[in-house]
């Protein structure tokens, strides 16, 4: 799928969602949890682009400021060659078939009053001018592809598990021909004999229908899995954004690496083997950020210029995109080994 | 760990029903198990398989009805705690077993300071006045590394982050030195960054205070870290037992095969399509007279469907609930 010349699909630039924080007696603003601040990045077309961090980093918000569920703060958004980030958000109805979104607690995003065949219809129903019949040859057609079995159309969400739940939602979301999907946590709900059917699942209908994925997790052993370009998120910003391979064979910011190592090994000569690198604290908040890099008051490399200037966010070698100060030396023109090199010199300061 | 030393907690053939309006539900099934001074006990199942049930039951945690914790035997300090009495089980639960909870926020009331729910298992079980309870709290909350201690005792839980209020949670059921902690899904709800430092902890404070562990998770990467043996659930039943690194090598149970392939790895060769477990797990309505695994199973042959399997010695502390034998590749002897 790579070959086909990459165009995005998804173009976000310079996102910023913030929140106001109101206090006192007058509700004043006080203040404003930047939950994204800016975030730039490309989702190719029929690709999936993984969005990875710890709770609070600001993906999920991302991901539903992506489809404009939120009136963003400012950045803008061009999805299919329509510029959203900007558009009112009775505008934005006629685009809504192209861009679905798949939520993360199936149990909560589903009406418990509706049956699952006026749920995957309800879709149809407001975007579409197809007869009664049309629309239930539609939905036998959609449960179908996700595995749901027809006869279960009259039951009501109760009466399936959380995997076929989570099917239910995706089908849903296919209802109108999508061609880019956010998935939201779409399996951390579920136990994991059933997450490998769901993401399976989600893979089958990549190929078949040709779509185009944000899959935003904080399991990044699934993330390796699905994803084939990676952004990892940290306190309302992406610190490295690179193809799967590369991410996870070598990682460039330390927070990637340190979030990497966290993850637990299922092997147990190997987990005992394996020296850590344990992150100290916590994450600030995002309403009050750490002055210069948002990272600095944890990284184990950090220097005196991390507490001072933002690093900036760029492309360090063909493809590869970090925010840190470690890389600053190696410009846009620097070729691949430059990232290996960094690499060698970050571990030596671990050493040391 | 040695192998002769008598076991701190014996638990033999321990069977808790519910009684609800669709009928019973089987929810453990004759678990039996061991947990040697010292040692570090994995349980490993999914969300329904019993494990939190098995550990509930041994505590008489469960509110009676609709539970039945229906037999069995559970040997702790020379007693059978399904036979004493409320009060000595009270004595037991929060002193000599303490227990962590999944999710940290619940757990903790959010209306008193952290100190006073340290200081009240101290004062309760141990009879400490006031002031040696205040001291003993603060020397807990630094044992499992919360910065600025003393002042922190005044603090109330939301004052806390996930991965702190945890380990105030761990302070809390260390508090009476317990020979046992149970800890049920302690770092499910935390970050992978928050865990390894949890996990790091866990590690330092066995090694410090010499405790026995029992680690509920349905994480398999967090028990290859840390147990020393793996008991494996499903349906309410133990379908595998082994030393932890006998189970990863040699996985006997073909649940416990499946699973391991089901995982995705962060290293290592990429799979191209993950393998499945197809189905859903059973619904354990009526007593188990099959093995719950066989609708699923890629081995199961016809006695699977007209008995449930007992658990068969394998050699080496390994066991499996398996009418199928792996190492030769052919059904068992009937």
């Amino acid at each position: 799928m790579l070959d086909q010349g990459p165009k995005p699909l998804v173009s976000v630039n310079d996102l910023k969602m913030h929140f106001p924080i109101f206090a006192g007696l007058f509700r004043r603003r006080v203040g404003e949890v930047k939950a994204v601040d800016g975030v730039s990045f490309d989702v190719m077309e029929g690709e999936t682009l993984g969005l990875v961090g710890e709770s609070g980093c600001g993906k999920s918000t991302c991901g539903r400021a992506v489809l404009r569920l939120y009136d963003i703060t400012s950045g803008t958004i061009e999805i299919d060659g329509r510029e959203i980030g900007d558009t009112p958000q009775t505008d934005l109805r006629e685009m809504r078939p192209t861009m679905q979104m798949v939520f993360q607690d199936p149990q909560a995003s589903l009406n418990p009053r509706m049956t699952v065949e006026d749920i995957i219809k309800e879709p149809l129903d407001e975007h579409t001018k197809l007869t009664d019949a049309e629309k239930r040859a539609k939905v036998g057609e959609l449960m179908d592809a996700v595995g749901l079995n027809r006869r279960f159309a009259k039951r009501y969400p109760h009466a399936f598990s959380g995997g076929q739940r989570q099917r239910i939602g995706i089908a849903r979301a296919l209802a109108l021909n999508p061609k880019f999907i956010v998935c939201d946590e779409p399996i951390a709900a579920l136990d994991v004999s059933i997450q490998a059917q769901v993401v399976n699942l989600l893979e089958d209908l990549q190929e078949q229908f040709g779509l185009t994925y944000l899959f935003i997790s904080h399991d990044l052993s699934m993330v390796r899995h699905i994803a084939t370009r990676v952004a990892v998120m940290y306190l309302g910003k992406v610190v490295e954004l690179a193809p799967r391979e590369a991410l996870y064979a070598e990682p460039l910011h330390p927070y990637t690496k340190a979030l990497l190592s966290a993850v637990p090994e299922p092997d147990p000569s190997l987990a005992r083997k394996t020296e850590r690198i344990i992150l100290k604290g916590d994450v600030p908040s995002p309403s009050n950020p750490p002055q210069g890099c948002n990272f600095c008051t944890r990284c184990p490399s950090v220097m005196d210029i991390c507490k001072q200037d933002e690093p900036a966010y760029r492309e360090v070698s063909p493809g590869r995109f970090t925010a840190c100060h470690l890389y600053n030396d190696f410009d846009n023109t620097a070729d691949q080994t430059a990232g290996a090199e960094a690499n060698k010199s970050v571990n030596k300061e671990k050493t040391q | 760990m040695p192998d002769g030393a008598l076991p701190v907690l014996d638990v033999q053939d321990l069977k808790t029903v519910f009684r609800t309006r669709a009928g019973e539900v089987h929810a453990v099934n004759d678990v039996s198990f061991s947990l040697k001074p010292g040692e570090l006990l994995g349980v490993v199942g999914e969300s329904g398989s019993g494990k939190s049930v098995t550990m509930m039951s041994l505590l008489g945690l469960l509110p009676s009805p609709p539970a039945d914790v229906r037999r069995g035997t559970v040997t702790f300090d020379g007693k059978d705690l399904l036979k004493v009495n409320q009060e000595t089980l009270r004595s037991v639960r929060g002193g000599k077993i303490g227990f962590v909870f999944q999710d940290p926020m619940t757990s903790l009331n959010p209306v008193f300071t952290v100190g006073v729910q340290i200081m009240e298992p101290l004062r309760k079980h141990m009879g400490m006045n006031k002031k040696q309870a205040k001291a003993r709290a603060q020397e807990l909350l630094e044992l499992v590394g919360i910065p600025d201690a003393r002042r922190r005792l005044d603090d109330y839980p939301h004052q806390f982050s996930g991965g702190m209020r945890q380990r105030v949670m761990i302070a809390i059921a260390l508090a009476c030195d317990p020979q046992v902690l149970i800890a049920d899904e302690p770092t499910t709800a935390l970050d992978v960054t928050i865990q390894a430092q949890i996990l790091e902890l866990m590690k330092d404070l066995r090694e410090k205070l010499g405790m026995a562990v029992i680690w509920i998770t349905h994480d398999l990467g967090v028990i290859a870290g840390i147990a020393d043996r793996v008991m494996v659930m499903y349906g309410g039943q133990v379908v595998e037992h082994a030393p932890v690194h006998e189970l990863f090598s040699n996985p006997q149970h073909p649940y416990t095969r499946a699973l391991l392939k089901t995982i995705p790895n962060i290293a290592g060769e990429r799979a191209a399509r993950l393998t499945i477990i197809e189905g859903q797990p059973p619904l354990m309505v009526g007593p188990p007279e099959s093995c719950p695994f066989r609708n699923r199973c890629d081995v199961a042959f016809d006695r699977c469907a007209a008995e449930n399997p007992p658990r068969y010695d394998v050699g080496d502390g390994h066991d499996a609930a398996c009418f199928f034998d792996a190492k030769t590749g052919a059904p068992r002897d009937a």
